[in-house]
């Protein structure tokens, strides 16, 4: 016990003070929450200009209520020079012409901005069909009433945080995990210790539980400056996430175990983990959904673990799921260390 | 107190080269042990199947009645190891690499104070082991194999990157070890080293020992003439002819020097000539033996 102690203390004071490992760890990861939080939390999604040349009947007569709906999506200035506003969409400068002529209602865009275009099209099908409604002078029979699935809305924050905490986990214990095992290797530590009067567990004990800490740590600060600084907010069961890190933990430290069992050098395992945690990490929807992705992405990602500490994490801490939505991605994450343990075992070395 | 170490007909290879080929030796309890040979002779390889980080291929080793490759937890607290390497915890103090291996051996925080007293690194106490000079390292390194104060202690090249006053302080430190009855077990290549500090040395080449006794009996086995040199001008060197007799006189601007294997007549003959200005009497050393027997040539 007491060794066990003595060597996570060595380990921890040996992370904290590594600069460059607190800073790949911790404030790198962080540094693009911050960037994917300014990025689409601030942004909604901008509004289609439009110039109306003349008057535009369905426009200047439009109820109340309609007018506030169109305001969010159409931005209008008038003109009374069409030839002129013909030339700033074709620039881009405006994203659509709108004139009327007789009873046609003539609306000139460009495909340069397909969203916008399809907004724009969209939009005026839906003032001139209501504008026919409204001229037979019946009531309309049907309404449509509009609402997301999530609990509330899964704003960009929401997503991102879960996803890039687990990037951040993924890569500290990754790195944490095969640097330690290189070097102690190299400088002789591990045949050291392999004479003093412990057993090996405690030193694999220490090491694990030394990841897990700092895991707990990044998700700390990663969930304070989410909800400090980005709204981030938590649903009901994201007490999960812990026992989710700690499986998530020791998979990623098995694969960090491997890659330090078989490089020959710090720089070897500091590549060979950047090699599997970076791809992994895009395969696993840490920095954008994967949700339009092909079928083979996604195939790929099911034997990810991060895919599943990703799901695990989104499901508990900001879908809203219950408890037990953590239970197959903690298994799965179980499963994969076991795997990947054994496999690096059979590797390892004491020493050179 | 006192575990004798026996090791009978040890055999290490390394793909084909034979690291370690048929060694045999013991070494009784107190006994302050050195092992001598040149790069590659296989000391360290035989110490790490004594110490128990190798299992040898043949033969067998016994300290006390264990087995030492089993790791037994018992015999791993009566020994104390240096690495040829110094090996650290990275990015920790002089002090807390200390206090770390000391809590490895269930040793009470107060020694730490004392190992660094003893090997004179109080001031670097609070200084990260990256940050200390070759033989501050070195000197660390010592004190975490002594912190558990062990019965038996190895040391691999423990001086080899000291300066000569460390270098005679550790000589200290490892005689007063050696003297409070426990075992000391030392490679080094330097020989004035293990004519002053061992008992019994041993000495190896190609994985094989050589000769084992005590350095004088060693020297005194190479019957070696002495050279007897004297400041020049002290004696004339018809004068010296005749004291020299058949043995070869060399007179060079900075001495004259006679050698022979009848030192006691030739040093009768000057004292009665009152001719003993600049006398220095220079006998073979357990170097001469080491290079006759391994040669001077270099290898790998
Ligand atoms: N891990 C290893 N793998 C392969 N060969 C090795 C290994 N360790 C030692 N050897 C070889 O075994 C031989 C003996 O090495 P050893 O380290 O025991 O020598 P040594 O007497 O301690 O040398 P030195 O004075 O340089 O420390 C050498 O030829 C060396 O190249
Ligand atoms: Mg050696």
């Amino acid at each position: 016990m007491t060794a066990f102690r003595a060597l996570a203390r060595a380990m921890l004071k040996g992370f904290f003070r590594d600069r460059m490992a607190f800073f790949f760890a911790v404030i790198f990861p962080l540094m693009f929450l911050v960037l994917f939080g300014g990025i689409f939390t601030n942004q909604g999604v901008s509004k289609a200009e439009i110039i109306q040349v003349g008057p535009v009947a369905v426009l200047d007569d439009i109820p109340k209520e309609a007018a506030a709906y169109f305001k969010d999506s159409l931005e209008i200035t008038t003109s009374s020079d069409e030839k002129d506003a013909l030339e700033q969409v074709r620039k881009g400068d405006a994203d659509a012409m709108i004139t009327q002529r007789g009873d046609q209602l003539v609306v000139r865009y460009s495909r340069a901005d397909q969203v916008k275009a399809a907004t724009v099209q969209g939009t005026f099908q839906a003032i001139v069909q209501s504008a026919n409604i409204a001229a037979t002078g019946q009531p309309p029979r049907f309404s449509l009433t509009t609402d997301q699935v999530e609990d509330d809305s899964l704003e960009s924050i929401q997503y991102y945080t879960p996803g890039l905490m687990g990037w951040a986990i993924a890569s500290g214990a990754t790195f944490g995990a095969a640097t330690n095992l290189v070097v102690w290797r190299k400088n002789g530590l591990l045949r050291r210790l392999r004479l003093a009067p412990i057993p090996t567990r405690s030193v694999v004990l220490a090491r694990v539980a030394v990841s897990i800490a700092i895991a707990l740590v990044q998700a700390t600060i990663f969930l304070g400056v989410g909800i400090a600084l980005f709204g981030l907010r938590l649903t009901g069961s994201w007490p999960m996430i812990i026992p989710l890190l700690v499986c998530g933990t020791l998979a990623f430290m098995a694969i960090g175990l491997l890659a330090g069992a078989v490089a020959k050098s710090e720089e070897a395992a500091v590549g060979i983990s950047n090699f599997v945690v970076l791809p992994m990490a895009f395969l696993s929807g840490s920095f954008f959904p994967l949700d339009g992705a092909p079928g083979y992405v996604t195939a790929i990602s099911k034997v990810l673990p991060l895919k599943h500490l990703n799901d695990g994490m989104l499901d508990t801490m900001v879908r809203g799921e219950g408890p037990s939505s953590a239970l197959v991605p903690m298994a799965v994450l179980l499963g994969f260390a076991v795997v990947v343990t054994a496999i690096a075992s059979r590797l390892f070395r004491w020493g050179d | 107190m006192g575990i004798e170490i026996r090791a009978d007909g040890l055999v290490m290879t390394y793909g084909d080269v034979r690291a370690v080929d048929g060694v045999t030796f013991s070494v009784a309890p107190g006994e302050f042990f050195g092992l001598l040979g040149p790069n590659g002779a296989g000391k360290t390889t035989t110490l790490e199947m004594i110490e128990g980080l190798r299992q040898p291929m043949a033969g067998t080793v016994r300290v006390g009645e264990h087995e030492p490759w089993k790791r037994e937890p018992e015999l791993q607290r009566r020994m104390g190891v240096q690495l040829q390497s110094s090996s650290f915890f990275e990015r920790l103090t002089a002090r807390e690499q200390l206090d770390t291996f000391g809590a490895l051996y269930g040793v009470a925080a107060g020694r730490t104070d004392e190992m660094l007293e003893q090997v004179g690194l109080v001031d670097k106490a609070g200084v990260r082991t990256e940050d200390l000079s070759g033989g501050q390292k070195q000197r660390l390194s010592i004190a975490c194999a002594l912190i558990h104060d062990p019965e038996i202690v190895f040391l691999d090249e423990p001086t080899a990157a000291l300066d000569p006053q460390a270098r005679r302080n550790l000589w200290d430190v490892l005689r007063q070890i050696n003297e409070s009855g426990r075992t000391v077990i030392l490679t080094t290549h330097h020989m004035d080293e293990a004519e002053a500090l061992c008992d019994r040395v041993a000495i190896m080449d190609s994985g094989r020992i050589l000769v084992l006794d005590t350095p004088a009996a060693l020297v005194r086995g190479l019957d070696a003439p002495v050279r007897i040199s004297l400041a020049p001008g002290t004696l004339s060197l018809d004068a010296a002819r005749e004291i020299a007799g058949d043995d070869p006189i060399d007179d060079t601007e900075s001495s004259l020097t006679i050698t022979t294997r009848d030192p006691s007549r030739i040093l009768t003959a000057l004292a009665g000539r009152d001719a003993l200005a600049g006398l220095s009497v220079k006998g073979a050393s357990l170097e001469d033996v080491f290079l006759e027997l391994t040669g001077r040539e270099y290898r790998a």
